[in-house]
């Protein structure tokens, strides 16, 4: 029946983290649930971590009655862990990398340490151990236990303390969730940074973006308007259209050409599209709306006509151009 | 109300006429419903379940004449999936929650609005909407978002009791219309995706006393409590969240149940989960279970078996047979007998790669899917709630289907609190980026487009399974479908189109843009002399008919 589901997305990732706040298995990475049930055969095991990992979502519920939930089931976890600890243990490092790689992508860490770096050093430290009794780094904390908890206190501070709300956006919030949960496997000393200085020259000069895309009122809006793009998706998302754009372009995007009775040929950008009806921005930049009962011929190129930069671009020139277009919020 | 009416019903043969006299509608009124094709006096029109109307002033050669009449616009912003009934020109409409107004069928001019205020508490799992109502006598029946089931004066819309039938801060809810059978008001709630325990009850239409309690997941000591593990059970979910349909002639009441719980780890309760996505006939005096078939045993995919029941009668293989035509959410069209449940036949409608076909006794023979992979249908379904028809004048079974629509499919760990969802599944699109369809309701832009699937109306020869023809649309489509004794076939779409084709070929004939999701089921009915055709689109109530 539903519609949709309850996000249950980071329930793996809420076990692994629950496994190193106990120490209790020196796993550096994610346990996969499923994993867990499959090889320890006892399937409450996951039931258990899924609680935990759903205790941060708990709408209204209070600390103490939070606490008291998970210190109970802690009590059923710890002997399950143990099991954990052999089934890693003979799984190797590669199923871990694995799975730690499905949970939080490279480039949303690596855009997340970018705003950690400027965000947050300040009082963290690049380290992230520089606060008093906070080593972010551990992946222990006092107030956090979800990604939620963590998107939450970035978002509203601890009142009570030093550590203020950050207005972020979703991306910058994702980055920021994925870089503090891998801080501990990455060292932003030695990462190769984008730098969106670069990646605008990039933009501008080698990429030839501004000769489709429009950018703050200026430009053609043959392609789509990347005026907003770092507010509307994630590292992850940008490299891939820039690698593969055909593969990563939403279907709405796609191009159409019509030809009309009378043989005018139409070409497009879809804007939108009905069973009757199809609305599209015209190589010319004219809105055309089309009534396909009186078309010759329609069609739906699903191909992009942007070229991917795969071969075009360095690895640091992408790094370089994810950047800039990340720091694309629009004008407010 | 009700006991004048009945007291003549039980004195006197002749209670038809008495009743009818005031306008009441007595319960052999409701099983003689076709005979009065001017009315729409339950959910589905019938007590056969068929949205087939037998009025014939609209048809093939001036269906094109037909203009807007009046617009009823809803006091709300929730999605509007009411299917109004009509009795004697007056029009009984919800509107989203739990509002009730009656209004004059002929003019839209509203006589008298009856408000219920749900609980707080009440968290349907997929918008707080309401389809519509049932009536007995001088009663009107609803069952609310905060599962209460309400029964209200159709005079003056005044309260005449309200009673509880669930705890709705425990995951159940009703957004059903009601069926009444008899002088009792049968329900089934909602709340698959909260791992309640679903059933289905009958309260007396006089005090709301509850008759009869038939839960769809048995308990320990029950007939098909095995098909559970351990306590599985107790959150085993099958939902009779959609209007049953009745056959006086066996005394028999059909309805089709929901998911188990949780929705999408199978690992979480194995077994077949019984009636999890089933069909139970129940004996509507005592609520006892008849028969039953299973449609998908242990679901992984959310396959609601939460289609109206659609009764048919037919010669089959040169015998006349009472038949049970069912369109499913999980891709298949069956046909069943429904005097034994006897499974007769059953064909694939869309595209499924879930199951690589059914046994001789309906079961399906499931392919496993590999992680990642997309499974078709997807998680909404080859078909879902929307009203199917069936005319036995074309003799087609006409449903709205979503083609070429996949899922991907992930169970992850969850455990049960009471209260919070329990669908222990993290599924995703086939478009990494990309909107899926099934989500809440979207502006004007449709963004699904053909990557995603796309909806269609398909005609089906129940006898063959054979697809006759198929309109299809560039959306998906959420719209219920009303046949009429002329060869016209009515229906809607997300795109808010409403359009008529042929029945017989499917051909467009006329269409209107209604400028906002039709989310339900069109009807006939007749006042004065004229046919009117409604449906419900976006916020509003459209009701059309002929040019004068």
């Amino acid at each position: 029946m539903a519609f949709s589901i309850a996000p249950c997305m980071s329930i793996m990732s809420r076990a692994a983290r629950l496994a190193r706040m106990l120490k209790v298995c020196a796993i550096p990475g994610p346990i996969p649930a499923h994993l867990i049930q499959a090889k320890c055969k006892q399937p409450r095991v996951g039931v258990y971590y899924a609680a935990l990992g759903n205790l941060g979502a708990m709408d209204g519920s209070s600390m103490i009655r939070r606490n008291a939930l998970r210190r109970w089931l802690l009590q059923r976890l710890l002997p399950q862990c143990l099991c954990v600890c052999v089934v890693f243990a003979l799984l190797g490092p590669a199923a871990r990398a694995q799975n730690r790689a499905s949970l939080y992508t490279q480039a949303d860490i690596e855009y997340g340490s970018q705003i950690f770096v400027a965000q947050c050093s300040g009082c963290h430290g690049v380290n992230g151990d520089q606060v008093s009794g906070v080593n972010l780094r551990s992946g222990q904390f006092r107030h956090v236990f979800s990604d939620n908890d963590l998107r939450s206190i970035v978002t509203n501070g601890i009142p009570g303390t030093a550590m203020p709300p950050f207005n972020l956006d979703p991306p910058e919030l994702a980055g920021i969730v994925a870089y503090i949960r891998n801080m501990r496997d990455f060292d932003v000393r030695t990462v190769t940074l984008g730098d969106a200085g670069r990646g605008e020259a990039l933009y501008k000069g080698t990429g030839n973006c501004a000769s489709c895309h429009r950018l703050n009122g200026k430009g053609p809006r043959v392609a789509p308007d990347l005026s907003e793009i770092g507010a509307l998706r994630t590292a992850d998302t940008l490299k891939r259209s820039l690698v593969d754009p055909t593969g990563a372009m939403l279907p709405l995007n796609r191009s159409v050409r019509a030809v009309t009775r009378d043989g005018k040929i139409i070409t497009g950008r879809r804007l939108n599209e009905d069973t009757y009806t199809v609305q599209l921005i015209d190589d010319q930049e004219r809105l055309v709306s089309l009534e396909k009962a009186d078309l010759r011929e329609y069609a739906v190129l699903k191909t992009s006509s942007m070229p991917s930069y795969k071969d075009k671009l360095s690895s640091q020139e992408l790094t370089d151009l994810v950047a800039y277009l990340l720091s694309l919020k629009g004008t407010k | 109300m009700i006991p004048p009416c009945r007291v003549t019903l039980l004195l006197l043969l002749s209670s038809f006429a008495a009743c009818s006299l005031y306008a009441q509608v007595s319960s052999d009124r409701l099983v003689r419903a076709p005979e009065e094709p001017q009315n729409w006096l339950t959910y589905s029109g019938t007590y056969s379940s068929q949205r087939y109307s037998l009025l014939h002033q609209v048809d093939l050669t001036n269906v094109k004449n037909l203009e807007l009449k009046w617009v009823f616009q809803a006091q709300s912003l929730q999605k509007f999936e009411s299917t109004p009934l009509v009795v004697d020109g007056i029009m009984y409409l919800t509107q989203p929650p739990n509002d009730v107004v009656a209004l004059d069928a002929k003019t839209g001019t509203v006589f008298w609005v009856y408000h219920h205020n749900p609980s707080p508490a009440a968290r349907p799992c997929c918008g707080v909407v309401n389809r519509g109502l049932a009536i007995l006598g001088d009663s009107l029946f609803m069952a609310t978002v905060d599962a209460h089931l309400v029964a209200i004066d159709a005079k003056n819309g005044h309260s005449l009791w309200n009673i509880t039938v669930a705890d709705p801060a425990a995951g159940y809810a009703m957004t059903l219309a009601p069926l009444v059978v008899k002088d009792k008001v049968l329900v089934g709630v909602a709340g698959g995706e909260f791992g309640i325990r679903g059933f289905v009850s009958a309260y007396d239409a006089r005090t709301g006393e509850q008759a009869w309690r038939f839960y769809t997941v048995p308990g320990p000591g029950e007939p098909g409590h095995e098909t559970w593990r351990g306590d599985d059970w107790k959150h085993g979910g099958a939902p009779a969240w959609l209007t049953g349909s009745y056959d006086p002639d066996l005394n028999l009441t059909y309805w089709g149940t929901g998911n188990p719980g949780p929705d999408f780890n199978i690992d979480a309760r194995p077994g077949d989960n019984l009636y999890s996505d089933s069909v139970v006939a129940l004996d509507p005096d005592t609520g006892k279970l008849r028969w039953f078939f299973q449609f998908t045993p242990n679901d992984a995919y959310d396959y609601d078996s939460v289609q109206i029941p659609v009764l048919a009668n037919m010669n089959w293989n040169g015998s006349p047979r009472k038949l049970l035509l069912w369109g499913n959410r999980n891709g298949f069209f069956y046909v069943l007998d429904r005097t034994t449940g006897k499974f007769l036949f059953g064909r694939p409608f869309v595209k499924v790669n879930w199951a690589r076909g059914l046994d001789d006794a309906g079961r399906p023979m499931v392919t496993p899917q590999l992680p990642g992979a997309p499974t078709y249908p997807g998680q909404q379904g080859g078909t879902n709630w929307y009203s199917p028809s069936y005319s036995s004048h074309t003799g087609l079974f006409y449903l709205s289907a979503w083609e070429d629509y996949p899922t991907i499919f992930t169970g992850v760990p969850a455990q049960y609190k009471e209260g919070q969802r329990y669908t222990a599944g993290a599924n995703t699109g086939p478009i990494p980026g990309g909107d899926t369809p099934g989500g809440p309701q979207r502006g004007p832009i449709n963004t699904y487009t053909e990557a995603a699937g796309h909806g269609s109306v398909i005609a089906i020869d129940p006898h063959t399974g054979d697809k006759k023809w198929a309109f299809e649309m560039h959306d998906v489509t959420t719209s219920g479908i009303l046949t009429t004794a002329t060869d016209l076939l009515f229906t809607g779409g997300r795109e808010g189109y409403f359009q008529a084709l042929n029945a017989r070929t499917g051909e467009l004939l006329w269409k209107a843009s209604l400028g906002g999701d039709i989310i339900a089921g069109p009807i006939s009915y007749e006042v004065d002399g004229k046919q009117y055709i409604s449906v419900a689109a976006g916020r509003g109530l459209f009701v059309f008919a002929l040019r004068n």
